[in-house]
């Protein structure tokens, strides 16, 4: 049984196939314009390595850079409306006060602002007021809006009036995409706010790329089940990826960060992925990269919600030098490298030149770079070594010697010792890495639930069971289900004990049919 | 030179300085930073105003928002909301106020009353009563002068008002303040007893409001310029630099309406190989070097992020930030034995005679 991990991103369209640990085939072919044609070639490609066999393929993991590009770039966006669910409270704020103007002219559906919410300990805020909301949904309908973002105040502790809002506005709009923010964010209504915003700004893009991951594979005579990737290294079932696109905004470190894992067997670990633009600095904690607990930025807006710590520093493999000052970046020939390069024969001095020259590497023609003067070279490869030996401190938890994982296409400017750093390790296969950790991505089950007048161990092996039947539902293998994540928060005031838990079970996927069975995963 | 306009940028300055002074508490100035953008947009303008000028009998309102920054976070802040309890006040006392100022200027609460002033057209005292950030209705330098601690007002979001008539002490305004702030969601916008312009010549920490924003442009110049930050608020604060290094361990627990902890950091640079903890208790209260407290409560200990000179609340510090650990001097009200028995290190749980880290008292 093997399985096939792809990574789409921005320039290439890495596809490799699993069996077990073993890596049967990996490809890199350009992504293109139409998703479903890169993939296709993709898939192609793959399928004509020796060792791979389009039978008994059991699963298909996608993990694509498609919607946090969107959000960055401005494009491929739809409007959004904002409905929160907070008055007489948060009136002074609306709804993208602090966006970037240029992607908010693009998402703005209209903003409304209605009675409802919640106090921190669950008693209301205010009564609902479901006649604000009927006309909302009227408007929007009118207005051609077909998307909204619902956030209430403190629903992430109770989101009883975000889903009556829901039940209202679909009633008044029958096509409307709802998002709700107790599914997506943390306590933080602006940046939770935020976070519900470009999801539903997603919605189509969304629609329109899980077709085409769908188109691509029925027209290879691929029938295994489709996974779309996540931010924590779970795979989600397409109709999931569907509705909730931002939890795949930072798959691709994700998966390049779990793919190092699985390459060299380490769990714990920093990792270090160099790439022609930027370098992203992580941390593995048992297979999973930790996750940030504070704001994190995405094209300008501020959100707090499941996303992977990474830091990220202008320094790759394409980072231009100033030949006369030697000043070092932030500008990079990012994927014209193979043209632009002094040692491919361009006219650029890139960081990768002067590695060559420092004979870390051997690529291209060394002799084009010759003109370098040693001390140049030393000077420069000493101020990439300050700056990721700083990079790779500055994310690290503790001060025993960790080991650090190198992936990426610019590891040939890995330094050879960081301080802190037990050792450094070239992962294999470390330029598909990212496909790599598409297709060993597992399957979670989540209950973020609250339960009244029971004691703290009932309640948390109720949720746990529950949890575990998510999982398996979403096509996980229950032998293989562990326990990542247990938070229970009493919640005073609020009738019957009641005690908020949430649950989160993590497993393999089960294997399906012998031959591939054209499943929908979630029954 | 007064009576001065506020620009917009003087007040992201006030923001980012007022962070700074809150010592990790006073929650961050963010929400009421837009709501400023908002209302500078619309038109409206802060005048800024020496206590010096105000007449003897002018009538000042103390402003502050109270409780909980978890629940801020999700109730954000409105201009209108931290009016109601001036409007209330005005009515109680059955005149109008003159002006108004912070009670705290570190944290959000540097940034409320010019909320109010933008909505009402009032001036900002260039004063506040902490010079820095504070739990407590006791913990203020007009608390410390035994100033009266009554009327009190206080609004919530939704129509219930209250108005504190009277209390026996700066202890008892602070517990029927407090319960009544719990019982309407822990926040809300009050307006603290009244000052006299003669009150606040006397006993108020005069020139705060622009020693916060002369921090804040000391820091964004300083980013500009790409020189430390840090050493621009040592020069801009007349502080001392304690400590620098890397987040490497950090413990709270709420006890008490209260959130109390600690933060261990190591040493980088000139400081590796040593570690310096700070214990908080809504703020830092108490920095060691070491085994050896080596700076506490009234000495400002702010917690900056080393890179960006930005404020470390407590609520936010976290494993692996980049840190460094000052102490800023304290207003000399602080010093007095009346001002170390509110404020002192026994004042937060700490068994320590206060010893200031700046031998010469403060400058």
């Amino acid at each position: 049984m093997s399985r096939i991990g792809i990574d789409v991103g921005g320039t290439n369209t890495d596809a490799v196939m699993l069996d077990g640990a073993a890596v049967l085939g990996a490809v890199k072919t350009p992504t293109t314009e139409d998703v479903t044609g890169g993939i296709q070639a993709a898939l192609q490609a793959l399928l004509a390595e020796p060792d791979v066999s389009a039978t008994g393929i059991e699963a298909v993991m996608i993990g694509t850079t498609h919607f946090v590009n969107a959000v960055v770039q401005r494009r491929d966006l739809n409007r959004a409306a904002a409905l929160r669910i907070c008055l007489p409270s948060g009136a002074s704020l609306r709804p993208m006060v602090d966006w970037p103007e240029d992607l908010a002219v693009c998402a703005d559906g209209g903003a409304y602002l209605v009675e409802g919410g919640h106090e921190y300990d669950g008693r209301p805020l205010a009564l609902l007021d479901e006649k604000a909301i009927a006309a909302a949904g009227q408007r929007m309908r009118a207005d051609g809006v077909d998307a909204v973002a619902v956030t209430s105040v403190f629903s992430p502790i109770t989101a009883e009036h975000e889903e009556r809002a829901a039940e209202i506005l679909r009633g008044e709009h029958p096509d409307l995409r709802v998002t709700l923010s107790s599914r997506l964010g943390r306590i933080g209504l602006l940046e939770r706010e935020n976070v519900t915003l470009l999801n539903a700004s997603l919605a189509d893009l969304a629609a329109r790329t899980v077709s085409s991951f769908e188109r691509a594979l029925a027209e290879s005579g691929i029938a295994a089940p489709l996974y779309i990737t996540q931010n924590d290294g779970t795979v989600a079932a397409v109709d999931i990826a569907r509705r909730e696109p931002v939890f795949s905004f930072a798959s691709g470190p994700t998966n390049s960060m779990r793919g190092a894992a699985f390459l060299s067997g380490i769990d714990d670990a920093m990792v270090l992925d160099i790439g022609g633009t930027t370098s992203d600095i992580g941390c593995l904690v048992a297979g999973f990269p930790r996750e940030a607990n504070n704001v994190v930025e995405i094209g300008g807006v501020r959100t707090l919600f499941h996303m992977p710590d990474l830091l990220s520093i202008s320094l790759g493999g394409g980072t231009i030098l100033d030949p006369s000052t030697l000043a070092v970046g932030p500008r990079s020939v990012g994927h014209h490298l193979m043209e632009e390069a002094l040692v491919f024969g361009g006219e650029t001095l890139t960081l990768t030149d002067v590695a060559v020259a420092a004979g870390r590497a051997d690529i291209g023609d060394r002799n084009l770079v010759c003109n370098l003067s040693a001390a140049t070279v030393r000077d420069v490869m000493g101020w990439v070594e300050r700056h990721l030996s700083e990079a790779v401190d500055r994310m690290k938890t503790s001060a025993v010697g960790e080991p650090l994982l190198v992936v990426g296409g610019g590891a040939i400017l890995t330094p050879e010792t960081i301080a802190g750093i037990s050792e450094i390790l070239l992962v294999p296969n470390h330029g598909v890495a990212n496909a790599v950790g598409a297709a060993m991505a597992q399957v979670s089950g989540e209950v973020d639930h609250v339960f009244r007048d029971m004691e703290r161990d009932e309640l948390l092996r109720r949720a746990e069971e529950m949890a575990r039947a998510r999982a398996v539902a979403a096509g996980a293998d229950a032998e293989t289900l562990k326990v990542v994540d247990v938070e229970d928060l009493p919640l005073a005031y609020l009738p019957g004990n009641a005690v908020r838990a949430r649950v989160r079970v993590v497993g393999d996927i089960a294997n399906v049919a012998e031959g591939g069975d054209d499943g929908d995963p979630t029954p | 030179v007064y009576p001065r306009k506020l620009t917009i940028d003087d007040i992201e300055a006030l923001a980012l300085g007022a962070w700074i002074l809150g010592t990790g508490g006073g929650g961050a100035p963010y929400h009421r930073l837009l709501n400023m953008r908002e209302l500078y947009r619309d038109g409206h303008e802060v005048t800024l105003i020496d206590p010096i000028s105000l007449a003897d009998d002018a009538l000042v309102a103390v402003l502050s928002n109270m409780g909980a920054p978890l629940v801020g976070q999700e109730r954000l802040a409105d201009p209108a909301f931290a009016t109601k309890p001036v409007r209330t006040m005005e009515c109680y006392l059955g005149r109008t106020f003159d002006a108004v100022m912070s009670l705290e200027i570190g944290g959000g609460n540097g940034v409320h009353p010019l909320m109010v002033a933008a909505v009402t057209g009032y001036p900002v005292v260039d004063a506040d009563t902490m010079g820095r950030a504070y739990p407590e209705a006791q913990m203020t330098s007009v608390a410390i002068a035994g100033l009266q601690c009554f009327p009190l007002t206080l609004a919530d979001i939704r129509d219930n008002e209250v108005i504190i008539t009277r209390a026996e002490s700066w202890k008892w305004m602070e517990r029927i303040s407090r319960k009544a702030c719990t019982e309407v969601g822990s926040i809300a916008a009050t307006c603290k007893a009244p000052r006299t312009g003669r009150e606040v010549k006397d006993h108020g920490i005069l020139y705060t409001t622009t020693k916060a924003i002369d921090l804040g442009r000391a820091v964004m110049v300083a980013r500009d310029r790409h020189d430390d930050p840090v050493d621009a608020i040592i020069n801009s604060a007349d502080g001392v630099r304690l400590f620098d290094g890397k987040v490497v361990d950090v413990a709270r627990r709420a006890t008490e309406g209260f959130l109390r902890g600690q933060a261990a950091i190591e040493g980088i640079g000139a400081d590796a190989g040593s570690r310096f903890t700070v214990h908080f208790q809504n703020e830092f209260s108490v920095g060691y070097r070491g085994d050896a407290p080596v700076v506490m409560t009234p000495d400002l200990i702010c917690v900056v992020d080393s890179a960006s000179g930005d404020g470390i609340g407590t609520d936010v510090i976290r494993y692996g930030q980049r840190v460094s650990v000052l102490a800023l001097p304290s207003p000399p009200v602080f010093l007095t034995p009346q001002g170390l028995e509110n404020v002192g290190p026994r004042a937060f749980g700490f068994d320590l005679e206060f010893r200031s880290i700046f031998p010469a008292g403060p400058s």
